[in-house]
């Protein structure tokens, strides 16, 4: 986001007598980010507070208990309970896993499926081309909530089956981006040499394209981590949220919305912060990644 | 200029017909097809069989396509026994409440983004400007619904201004103008956090631009500069922005509505969903993405208008 040219003074890179390999350069744009550096330490805190929170925290997440129900917290509740009498802090760490592992799934998912789509369509190029490539608009243009709510009203929604229903509208983007770096690499020389050296398009896909745009796909991923994460709270917020006891923090939100006016702010609150947190968090991971593939692009 | 209209035009006419065969194969796709989704699972062979037989579900796909097309074209998109009304006069009773909100939430977005951009841009990198990307980023990263609880709990618990619930519509378009604040703040904001963004960066690029150079060292002030030369440059990527997201603000309205109980297409897909009303679900999906594309359609002939150099491509 921020310009380079107003950072970087002009003699800076002649100073530098022994050239850099690409990684210390990549590692040292990262470490440089201060708030990049913050968004890690906050997402490994997130993943540790979800998946080894449980093990030091016991509750009943099981059993409904309207003895006590909505009660605020407490030595024995630490951040109160749910309309169903759960403890809310073993929710939020159970809602986590379930945000954490879509996001994650959805990410690698989307990612692999839009680099198969783009590389194919941007290489196979003709016919072939254009028809995939209206496919994707199409899909596009349905507003994505929607065709997830019809996905997911069709069969029972699993955590499987929803993370499949988020990838399915995630990949769009992704094919697009893949195909127009893939078209523009097409033209490169170095392409066209090792096509003439009888080169096969599975070998330059494998040792050219995938290559070239996988720092471009990292960047890509981990934003799409971001909306997964987003599209996932809404779909918990909206009902259609992952089986009991299972459970993620859209559907935790929903159950205090429902008692906004009764001022149950433990409901509410601490799902709310968890879920921006970790959003805030992945996008600026994202946008300290393409600074550090940027840095690289022009290293080069 | 009517070259490059046909050409969307016809590409925009394509992707209809892609969306429809999408909505098509959903609607094949149905576990147990869509008259069991109709009648239930206690419905008997026979009963299944005749309305198979009366829907014409017995007939080759192509042929079963084209007049499920031929039909729709016409209006007529089923019938939702749920409700007991046809799935058109629900659309056409739905729709356009969506279709206000979202206008009126775009044109508040672009009002408020393209001024708050343009400042940032100028100002790069100072006080105002980090703090103003802060919060734009902290909205960003706020699900939709999460944004609306947060107004009402402000707009409307502490400081009661605008109601939290819309009123009863029944069939008029509108009721109360007030039932639409908090929706259109919500979608609003949304949408602000990021078209700013996106103004902001196109900004910044044009500032580095050899023009403005130019315009300067002609003794342009930079009042002039900013609102003669970079503003119609840097708006010409909002204007496709906009296109481009108006499928992320309709499911954003879908959200909106659920919350507010503002009673638009979002609302009645939402509760269509839970009794899994079928010929309702895919009615909606259908409008909801043709108007998209149609919506994309205008934003792209006007991205021609403002920019001639597309023109050209």
């Amino acid at each position: 986001m921020a310009t380079t040219v107003d950072s970087v003074p002009l003699g800076a890179v002649e100073k530098d007598a022994k050239p850099r390999s690409l990684l210390r350069i990549a590692l040292s744009t990262f470490v440089g980010n201060k708030l990049a550096v913050i968004s890690l330490a906050i997402l490994i805190l997130i993943v540790l507070f979800s998946f080894l929170g449980p093990l030091l925290y016991h509750t009943n997440q099981t059993a409904t208990n309207l003895v006590l129900e909505n009660q605020p917290p407490s030595s024995a509740h630490i951040l109160g309970t749910s309309p169903t009498g759960k403890d809310e802090l073993g929710r939020l760490m159970l809602g986590g896993q379930s945000t954490l592992e879509l996001g994650l799934a959805v990410g690698v998912l989307a990612t692999a499926f839009g680099l198969i789509w783009g590389t194919v369509s941007g290489f196979v190029g003709g016919v072939v081309d254009s028809i995939m490539m209206r496919v994707v608009d199409a899909f596009l243009s349905i507003p994505f909530l929607f065709f997830v709510i019809l996905l997911a009203s069709i069969a029972r929604p699993t955590l499987t089956l929803i993370i499949i229903v988020i990838s399915a509208v995630s990949w769009l983007s992704t094919a697009r981006l893949v195909r127009a770096e893939t078209l523009s690499l097409r033209t490169r020389d170095y392409v066209s040499a090792s096509l003439g050296f009888g080169a096969k398009g599975s070998r330059l896909i494998g040792r050219h394209v995938v290559p070239n745009v996988l720092g471009v796909l990292v960047v890509n991923g981990t934003l799409k981590i971001a909306d997964a994460i987003l599209t996932f709270a809404a779909l918990g917020y909206l009902g259609l949220s992952v089986p009991p006891p299972a459970t993620n923090w859209g559907e935790i939100l929903s159950g205090g919305v429902n008692n906004i006016f009764d001022g149950y702010w433990w409901q509410i609150w601490p799902a709310a912060v968890l879920i921006v947190l970790t959003v805030l968090a992945v996008n600026v991971l994202g946008d300290a990644l393409r600074d550090v593939v940027e840095a690289r692009l022009n290293q080069r | 200029m009517a070259g490059y209209v046909l050409r969307r035009f016809g590409q925009a006419i394509i992707t209809i017909f892609a969306v429809s065969l999408i909505v098509f194969a959903v609607l094949h796709a149905l576990p147990g097809g869509l008259v069991r989704a109709q009648l239930g699972q206690k419905a008997t062979a026979v009963q299944v069989h005749s309305l198979e037989v009366q829907e014409g579900l017995l007939k080759p796909l192509p042929v079963q396509y084209v007049t499920w097309a031929w039909n729709a074209m016409r209006g007529q998109l089923g019938f939702s026994y749920k409700l007991n009304e046809s799935v058109a006069s629900l659309i056409s009773l739905y729709v356009p409440r969506t279709f206000i909100l979202v206008l009126v939430s775009l044109l508040f977005a672009i009002a408020i983004a393209v001024p708050m951009g343009l400042w940032q841009g100028f100002r790069r990198n100072k006080g105002d400007d980090h703090a103003l990307s802060a919060t734009m980023l902290i909205l960003y990263s706020m699900p939709t619904f999460l944004l609306g609880v947060v107004l009402i709990v402000v707009l409307n618990l502490w400081f009661p201004v605008f109601p939290s619930t819309a009123s009863d519509y029944g069939t008029s378009l509108m009721v109360d103008a007030r039932d639409l604040a908090l929706p259109v703040i919500t979608l609003c904001l949304a949408n602000v956090s990021y078209f700013s963004r996106y103004m902001r960066s196109a900004v910044i690029d044009n500032l580095l631009e050899d023009y403005v150079r130019t315009a300067r060292s002609k003794g342009a002030t930079n009042k002039r500069i900013l609102l003669r030369h970079i503003l119609r440059n840097s708006l010409t990527s909002t204007v496709t922005l906009l296109g481009l997201t108006l499928p992320y603000t309709v499911s954003g309205s879908l959200i909106v509505e659920a919350l507010f109980n503002y009673p638009g297409a979002g609302l009645l897909f939402w509760n269509s969903a839970q009794t899994r009303d079928f010929p309702v679900l895919l009615g909606v999906v259908l409008i909801i993405a043709v108007l998209t594309v149609l919506g994309n359609l205008v934003a792209d002939v006007l991205y021609g208008v403002i920019d001639p150099r597309v023109r050209l491509r």
